[in-house]
C-alpha cells in the first residue's frame, strides 16, 4: 500500500480526478443550496430572487462586501485553530467558548488600564485574547492527552462553562457602569478607549484584523508543512501508534495542537470587541456574543479541506451567506435562519464526499499499482455494485 | 434568606421540578447511548431534539391533539436518525462532524420554521399532570413522584427497559457485538449495518421526544433555540454514565436537580449568582470524566465506521 492511500500528507494533490476531489466542497454547497432552494420554493418564495438578493446583500456593494469581510474574519480565525486540532486528530468544538474566554481577558485588561498607548494596548490585548482562548483550548487538550478525556464532551462542557462566566462578568463585576443604573440591566462592558480600537481599513467597519488573520493564515500552512512541528502534529493526526513509534510525544503534541486552536478562536473574539463592537456584550447565551462563529468557523475550515490558505476563501464564502441571508430576509420574507440550515447540509455533505473522495483514491492507487492507465468499463460496474451492496 | 430554601413546601417543589426536568434528558440520552453501544455517535441530538420540539408544538397549537402531536415528533426523529444513520453507516462520514451538520441543521430548520409559521410566543395546553391512583395521594412521595405528566413517566419507565433490553434480550447483545467488534458480529451474521441503522434511528425518535416533552409538555411553549445545549449534555451523560441506563439516570437528576435548584434559588431571591449554580453540573462533569479513567472506557468501535474487508 503506497502512502496516497491513506490521507495524503500533502494538503492538495493535482492529480487529473483530483481536481474533481478538490471541487467535492463546491458539488456540495451546489447540492445544499438546491435543496435550499426546494425549500424557499415551499415556504413560498422565488429562489432565484431569493438567492439574487443574498448575492447582491453579499458581494454587491463595496460597503456590503465589507460587511461580507468583517464576518469573515472570526470564522477564518475558528477556522484556522480547525484546520491545526482536526489535523491532529482532535474534535475541537470549543471554539464558542474559547472564543468568549479570549474575549473576556482582553476585554478585562483593556477597560482596567485606560492610559496606555494605543498600539501597547492593543498588542497586549492580542496576546490576552490567544492565551483566554488558548487556556480553555489547553485544558481539554491536557485532560485528552493525560486523562483520556473525550475532547467533544469536554470542549462542550467548556462553552457552557464559558457561557456562565460571562454571564456573570457582563451582569456583575464588568456591567457597563450606565447599564447597573438602568433597568433594562443589558449584558455588556463599558466601551474601550478610542485609541485602543483596531485600525479601521477604509471608511467601513472593515478592521485590520482580517490582515492579521490571512497573515496567520500563511503562517499556519507553514507551520503545518514546512515545520517539524507542523509534520509531529499531522502525524500524530494520521496514526498514532506509528507517530509513537517514530519517537513522537503524541500526548505532548495534542495539548499543543488544542492550545494553538484555542488560541486562534480567542483571538477571534478579541477582535469582535476590539475590531468591531468596542465593548463586550451578550444576550445571555454563547451566540449572542460569538454570532454562532465559534461552529460557523468549523463549517469554512471543513469547506476549505482543512488547509489554512483555502479556508480563506472559505471564510468569505459563508461570511457572505450569513451577511446576504440578512438581505434575502428582507426582500423575499425568509427568515435567515435558512442559511443556519443550509451551513449544516453544506457540512453534511462535505464530510459525505469524503466518501467518494477515498474511494477515487483508492482506484487511483490501483491503477498506479497494476500498470493500468485506463479502467475496464466492466471493472468500474463491478466496482460500483460492490460499493452498493 | 437561604433558610427559606430548607422549608418542606420548597424542598418538595425543588424534587418535584427536578425529577420533571430530567425527562428530556433521559430520552436524549438513552437514545444517544442506544446508538453508541452500536458504535455512532450521534453529536446532532440537539437538532433532532429542536426540531422534535417544534413539530410537537406546532401541531399542538393547530389541532391541540398531543397524541398526534408526539406522533409527529416521533416521524421527524426517525426522519433525522435515517439521515445521519445513511451518512454515518452509509457514507462512514466522520461521526462528530456530521452530527454537528446534522445539530446546525436542526437549529436553523426550527428556527425557520418557527419564525415563518407562527413567530409569536404562544402558550399551549401540554400534556396535563396526571396523578396516579393510591400512589398519588403518599404525602410527600405522592407529590413528588406521582402528580407528573405522562411523559415523566415514561421518561423513567424508559430506564429499566432500556437496562432490559441492553442487558437481557438478543437485541441488545446483537448493540453490544456490533459496537465492540463488528467484524466478529458480522461473521457471526449479524448484520452491523442493520443493528445500527436501528439503533441511530431509535436514537433520532428519542432525541425527538425528549424535544417534544420540552415544548409540550414541561413548558408548553416553543422558543428558538429552547434547548439551550441540553442536547449536548445528553450526549455528555452518556459518557457520565458509562454507557449505562442507570448510570445515565443518577446523571440526568443531577443536572436536573441543579437546574431545579437555581430556578428556585432566583424564584426566592437568593443573593447566590445563579451562573454559578448552573456551571457546577459541567465542572462535575468534567471532573467525573477525568477521574473515571478506568471504568470509563465506551464500546470498542465507537465512532468506527465499519466496513467488509475483501
Amino acid at each position: 500500500m503506497s502512502e496516497s492511500n491513506k490521507n495524503s500528507s500533502r494538503p492538495t494533490k493535482f492529480h487529473i480526478s483530483g481536481i474533481f476531489d478538490a471541487l467535492m466542497p463546491i458539488f456540495a454547497t451546489i447540492a445544499a443550496l438546491l435543496v435550499g432552494a426546494i425549500l424557499l420554493l415551499l415556504l413560498g418564495a422565488n429562489p432565484i430572487t431569493a438567492y439574487s438578493a443574498l448575492i447582491e446583500g453579499a458581494f454587491g456593494s463595496f460597503n456590503a462586501f465589507a460587511e461580507t469581510l468583517v464576518k469573515a474574519t472570526p470564522l477564518l480565525l475558528v477556522g484556522l485553530g480547525t484546520c491545526i486540532a482536526y489535523r491532529a486528530s482532535v474534535t475541537n468544538i470549543g471554539g464558542e467558548g474559547q472564543m468568549i474566554i479570549g474575549a473576556l481577558l482582553s476585554t478585562w485588561i483593556g477597560l482596567s488600564f485606560t492610559n496606555l498607548p494605543g498600539w501597547l494596548m492593543i498588542l497586549i490585548a492580542f496576546l490576552a485574547g490567544s492565551l483566554g482562548g488558548a487556556i480553555w483550548g489547553g485544558l481539554p487538550g491536557l485532560l485528552k492527552a493525560y486523562f483520556n478525556v473525550n475532547e467533544i464532551l469536554s470542549t462542550v462542557m467548556m462553552n457552557a462553562i464559558a457561557v456562565q462566566i460571562m454571564n456573570y462578568m457582563l451582569r456583575g463585576p464588568m456591567i457597563d457602569p450606565e447599564q447597573a443604573q438602568a433597568a433594562s440591566q443589558i449584558p455588556q462592558t463599558a466601551r474601550l478607549e478610542v485609541a485602543y480600537r483596531l485600525p479601521r481599513l477604509v471608511p467601513t467597519r472593515l478592521h485590520i484584523g482580517l490582515l492579521i488573520a490571512v497573515v496567520l493564515a500563511v503562517l499556519v500552512y507553514i507551520l503545518l508543512w514546512r515545520t517539524t512541528l507542523g509534520y509531529r502534529i499531522r502525524a500524530v493526526g494520521q496514526n498514532k501508534d506509528a507517530s509513537k513509534y517514530g519517537g513522537v510525544d503524541v500526548k505532548k503534541h495534542i495539548v499543543i495542537a488544542m492550545l494553538l486552536s484555542g488560541a486562534f478562536a480567542g483571538l477571534a473574539g478579541m477582535m469582535q470587541v476590539y475590531g468591531v463592537n468596542y465593548r463586550m456584550i451578550t444576550d445571555g447565551s454563547a451566540t449572542g456574543f460569538t454570532g454562532n462563529a465559534g461552529f460557523n468557523g468549523i463549517v469554512a475550515a471543513l469547506f476549505g479541506q482543512l488547509h489554512p490558505i483555502l479556508t480563506i476563501p472559505a471564510s468569505v464564502l459563508f461570511g457572505g451567506l450569513l451577511v446576504g441571508a440578512n438581505a434575502m430576509q428582507r426582500v423575499v420574507q425568509v427568515p435567515s435562519a435558512l442559511i443556519t440550515a443550509l451551513n449544516g447540509l453544506v457540512v453534511v455533505f462535505v464530510v459525505s464526499s469524503d466518501y467518494f473522495r477515498k474511494r477515487n483514491q483508492a482506484k487511483r492507487v490501483a491503477f498506479v499499482e497494476s500498470g493500468q492507465d485506463t479502467q475496464p468499463p466492466g471493472e468500474a460496474k463491478k466496482d460500483l455494485e460492490e460499493v452498493t451492496a | 434568606m437561604i433558610s427559606d430554601l430548607f422549608t418542606a413546601t420548597v424542598l418538595i417543589g425543588i424534587i418535584s421540578s427536578g425529577i420533571r426536568l430530567a425527562t428530556p434528558y433521559l430520552f436524549a440520552s438513552i437514545g444517544e447511548m442506544f446508538g453508541q453501544r452500536s458504535g455512532v455517535l450521534n453529536l446532532g441530538v440537539e437538532g433532532q431534539m429542536l426540531l422534535g420540539a417544534f413539530t410537537a408544538y406546532y401541531i399542538v397549537l393547530r389541532t391541540g391533539n398531543l397524541f398526534l402531536a408526539i406522533l409527529g415528533a416521533i416521524a421527524v426523529g426517525a426522519l433525522m436518525g435515517l439521515a445521519m444513520g445513511f451518512v454515518t453507516i452509509q457514507l462512514q462520514a466522520t461521526q462528530g462532524i456530521a452530527g454537528i451538520g446534522f445539530y446546525l441543521f436542526g437549529m436553523g430548520m426550527s428556527n425557520l420554521l418557527f419564525e415563518k409559521l407562527i413567530g409569536v410566543v404562544e402558550n399551549i395546553n401540554g400534556f396535563p399532570a396526571v396523578k396516579i391512583p393510591l400512589l398519588g395521594d403518599i404525602p410527600v412521595i405522592g407529590e413528588i413522584f406521582f402528580q407528573q405528566n405522562l411523559l415523566v413517566y415514561l421518561a423513567f419507565l424508559l430506564v429499566p427497559i432500556a437496562w432490559f433490553v441492553l442487558n437481557k434480550t438478543t437485541l441488545g447483545l446483537k448493540i453490544r457485538a456490533v459496537g465492540e467488534n463488528p467484524a466478529a458480529a458480522d461473521s457471526l451474521g449479524v448484520s452491523v449495518v442493520r443493528v445500527r441503522y436501528f439503533t441511530v434511528i431509535l436514537g433520532g425518535i428519542l432525541s425527538s421526544i425528549a424535544g417534544a416533552s420540552l415544548s409540550v409538555a414541561l413548558l408548553n411553549v416553543f422558543q428558538q433555540n429552547m434547548t439551550a445545549g441540553q442536547g449536548f449534555i445528553a450526549v455528555a451523560l452518556v459518557y457520565f454514565g458509562s454507557w449505562r441506563p442507570f448510570g445515565i439516570l443518577a446523571g440526568a437528576l443531577l443536572f436536573s436537580m441543579v437546574n431545579a435548584l437555581q430556578l428556585w434559588i432566583q424564584v426566592l431571591g437568593i443573593p447566590i449568582p445563579s451562573e454559578l449554580a448552573v456551571m457546577m453540573p459541567y465542572i462535575l462533569t468534567i471532573l467525573v470524566l477525568t477521574l473515571s479513567l478506568s471504568k470509563g472506557k465506551g464500546p470498542s468501535a465507537l465512532t468506527k465506521a465499519f466496513e467488509r474487508e475483501g
